[in-house]
């Protein structure tokens, strides 16, 4: 697989000069691989810090900024980013209100964020977390470590993000950010593997005419292999999905998220997009607001992930606050 | 056991995780995400490295170093489980010379931390079940009158037997769970490095 790098063991290290030349209101640790505001925080606003395996840009990197996150830690390529990361991460952004951590629930990121929590707690700082875990494809049971953190994490991190702009505290930052997941269902189909950097194969092998249903944004192969059907199917099944697990009734308002996994044409989200609006809309559900794009990829995978949020007038009116970083900016 | 020797296993660790990244890494994306082979390979270099320029007064202080190495540097899950596991053996170990109880004592309390931490049960298919049969092995050749040496072989035979008991179990724990049914058939890439870890020990008393 070909790849545009220098080593597959400089990816990371490459990746984030680039950010810091690139996104100069962004500052970039690169000893500590921390990308932080460049201004620092506010005094008295709660500090937002979210991170996670590299792979999934602009998740997270690029929603630091301005109604998002104050700083982000990014692993190495789908590996989580180690405890000494978020306490630096912490000390460069707290500004006395608290930290709030956005983990995804994956067991590496909670062991790191929580033992990262533990090491800010010895130092004094207020710190909560908030698990994202909206990933219906997984079944949530004592049989499994939990639902997976996936297109949520976006919808959380901005919406917490508009929230501490405001001024709010630590507890209303946290309660919002869970509220948001426990509204928020996700479902992903993928058409390829990813292929790391490090392995330069494709992580599993998928014959052309089949695709891998429910699948994860580290390359991990998901629950069922079916064979590829037109979009208007797929998207039946996503919904079914979604929708089987959190019901909307007409006249609920929605945030969805039609997010490419980083191989997948925008032409093509927008045709899945199409579905996605015309289902809802058989239900009365209202798509209050949109996105369509890539926002958390799983490298070069061809797929996409759907992400359905039942948003209160809360939320909504969070989500349209102003924003400024570099994957995601309005009302600038 | 003496600080050498400590040493000695974590750099015989360095060493067979090195010779066998690939395949755990191949274990890995098998149910998991293909990275098992180089998280390990980058924590257990660091350890080997940080050890190899410092000369610590106790077991304990080589195997807390080890492990406190392993926590910032490798990431995933295997770190902070893997991290754990060590500080708490170390911690059970300071003294300069430890004996084959006082080492299985500590083994137990790697293992017990990382089951905190993990919360596995023997069963879910992860580095537990490996690691248990070992702990226990170690334990039984000790009370049984084995010498160190003798106690560690056992154990990183059990280790290996465990590991190979993975292979038709469902994952229940760790991001193989998420396959479901579908995680059956692979052998955990956890418990194989593992079984390494328990493998280097041996040799490492043998060689002595």
């Amino acid at each position: 697989m070909k790849k545009l790098i220098n080593a597959p063991e400089t990816v990371l290290d490459d990746a984030l000069a680039g950010i810091a030349v690139a996104h100069q209101e962004l500052t970039v640790d690169a000893e500590n691989k921390v990308i932080a505001r460049a201004g620092g925080t506010r005094p008295g606003k709660v500090a937002l810090i979210s991170g996670g395996g590299s792979g999934h840009e602009p998740l997270h990197g690029g929603f630091v900024g301005l109604g998002m996150l104050d700083a982000a830690c990014p692993g190495e390529v789908f590996t989580s980013p180690v405890p000494g990361q978020m306490l630096a991460a912490a000390q460069a952004v707290d500004g006395g209100a608290g930290v709030l951590f956005i983990v995804k629930n994956y067991t590496g990121d909670v062991l790191n964020f929580q033992m990262a929590a533990e090491l800010a707690g010895e130092e004094g700082r207020t710190v909560e977390t908030v698990l994202v875990d909206d990933d219906v494809a997984v079944q949530d049971s004592t049989y499994t470590a939990g639902r997976r953190g996936t297109g949520a994490t976006v919808f959380v991190e901005k919406i917490a993000g508009a929230l501490a702009e405001q001024g709010a505290d630590l507890a209303t930052v946290a309660e919002m950010g869970k509220r948001v997941n426990a509204a928020s269902r996700s479902f992903a189909v993928a058409l390829t593997a990813c292929t790391t950097p490090a392995s330069g194969k494709p992580g599993f092998d998928l014959p052309e005419d089949e695709m891998e249903v429910g699948v994860g944004i580290h390359g991990e192969p998901g629950r069922r292999r079916e064979k590829l059907r037109p979009a208007k199917e797929i998207v039946a099944t996503a919904l079914e999905a979604i929708l089987a697990d959190q019901p909307l009734a007409g006249g609920d308002e929605t945030i969805v998220m039609v997010n490419g996994l980083g191989g997948t044409p925008l032409i093509e989200l927008y045709v899945v997009f199409k579905e996605v609006a015309a289902v809802l809309a058989d239900q009365g559900v209202v798509v209050a607001r949109n996105l369509v794009g890539n926002y958390v990829t799983s490298l070069d995978m061809a797929g996409v992930s759907i992400t359905v949020c039942k948003a209160d007038a809360d939320m909504l009116s969070l989500w349209d606050a102003p924003v400024n970083t570099p994957a995601l900016r309005w009302g600038v | 056991m003496d600080t050498d020797l400590a040493r000695t296993w974590v750099q015989a660790i360095a060493a067979a995780v090195d010779q066998h990244k690939d395949h755990l890494t191949q274990l890995d994306s098998a149910i998991g995400d293909a990275d098992h082979g180089i998280n390990m390979h980058r924590g257990f270099s660091a350890a080997a490295k940080v050890l190899a320029g410092s000369e610590p007064d106790t077991v304990g202080a080589v195997l807390v170093k080890a492990g406190t190495t392993l926590i910032s540097s490798v990431g995933g899950a295997s770190g902070p489980l893997y991290g754990s596991a060590f500080r708490a053996i170390g911690k059970a170990l300071e003294v300069p010379t430890a004996d084959s109880q006082q080492f299985a004592a500590a083994l137990a309390a790697g293992l017990e931390s990382v089951q905190k931490l993990g919360a596995a049960e023997p069963g879910d298919k992860t580095m537990v079940d490996a690691y248990a049969p070992a702990v226990a092995a170690f334990q039984l050749r000790v009370d049984s009158g084995g010498d160190f040496a003798a106690a560690a072989g056992a154990a990183a035979d059990a280790a290996e037997e465990g590991m190979r008991a993975t292979t038709p179990m469902q994952a229940r724990k760790g991001r193989a769970s998420y396959l479901g049914a579908r995680s059956i058939g692979h052998q955990d890439p956890g418990a194989t490095s593992t079984a390494l870890i328990f493998r280097a020990l041996a040799q490492t008393l043998e060689a002595r």
